[in-house]
């Protein structure tokens, strides 16, 4: 079985999500490889941002 | 702008929608129907990851329909096609969520089969000339 972290967890769904997103949403290879880095970010930037709002509000 | 590639995948005769059935059955099998060999590859392992690494958390994949939430996990799981009627034939996936990581599980093998429905619409606008 297979036990990831949290933030493991956030990073490979991020990760597959992203691929499929930049290739089904663009139309150039230049173009779904930024717009794959950019829903990365997203993903895992958001997911950080918000455990450290929930964090703080838990406090 | 569609290249001649494109212009012959959407002027080819043939079943029109077959792409889109065979990319929702096998992650990926539409592009390479359509000899997008790249972009396959990447959605195929991408969707099988997600899939396989959700079984290997423990995730749960839904039978029946009993509430609407269920409904909702049910139709997301159909997105993975034959993915979804092999696992169910193995008997892999949890019948309930034990775990935690389960619950990540069973949104994962979820995602896949919307992943997979949108890589399989790919396929039919690349088929029809819609995409390039």
């Amino acid at each position: 079985m297979f036990h990831p972290s949290h933030f493991a967890a956030v990073v490979l769904f991020a990760l597959f999500a992203s691929v499929v997103f930049g290739i089904t949403q663009r139309d150039t290879p230049r173009r779904m490889t930024r717009y794959g880095i950019y829903c990365f970010v997203l993903f895992v930037g958001a997911a950080i941002v918000l455990s450290w709002l929930m964090f703080l509000i838990a406090r | 702008m569609a290249n001649p590639q494109d212009k012959k995948n959407a002027a080819q005769g043939g079943f029109i929608y077959l792409p889109l059935i065979a990319g929702w059955l096998v992650p990926g099998a539409g592009h390479f129907l359509l000899r997008k060999w790249g972009r396959g590859a990447l959605l195929s392992v991408s969707i099988l990851a997600m899939f396989s690494i959700g079984i290997a958390m423990q995730g749960k994949l839904y039978a029946g329909a009993h509430d609407i939430l269920d409904m909702l996990g049910l139709a997301g799981d159909l997105g993975n096609g034959l993915l979804y009627v092999v696992s169910r034939a193995a008997g892999w996936g949890a019948d309930q969520i034990t775990v935690t990581n389960g619950d990540y599980g069973t949104r994962f093998i979820v995602v896949a089969g919307l992943l997979n429905v949108i890589a399989a619409v790919d396929a039919h606008n690349l088929r029809t000339g819609r995409k390039s």
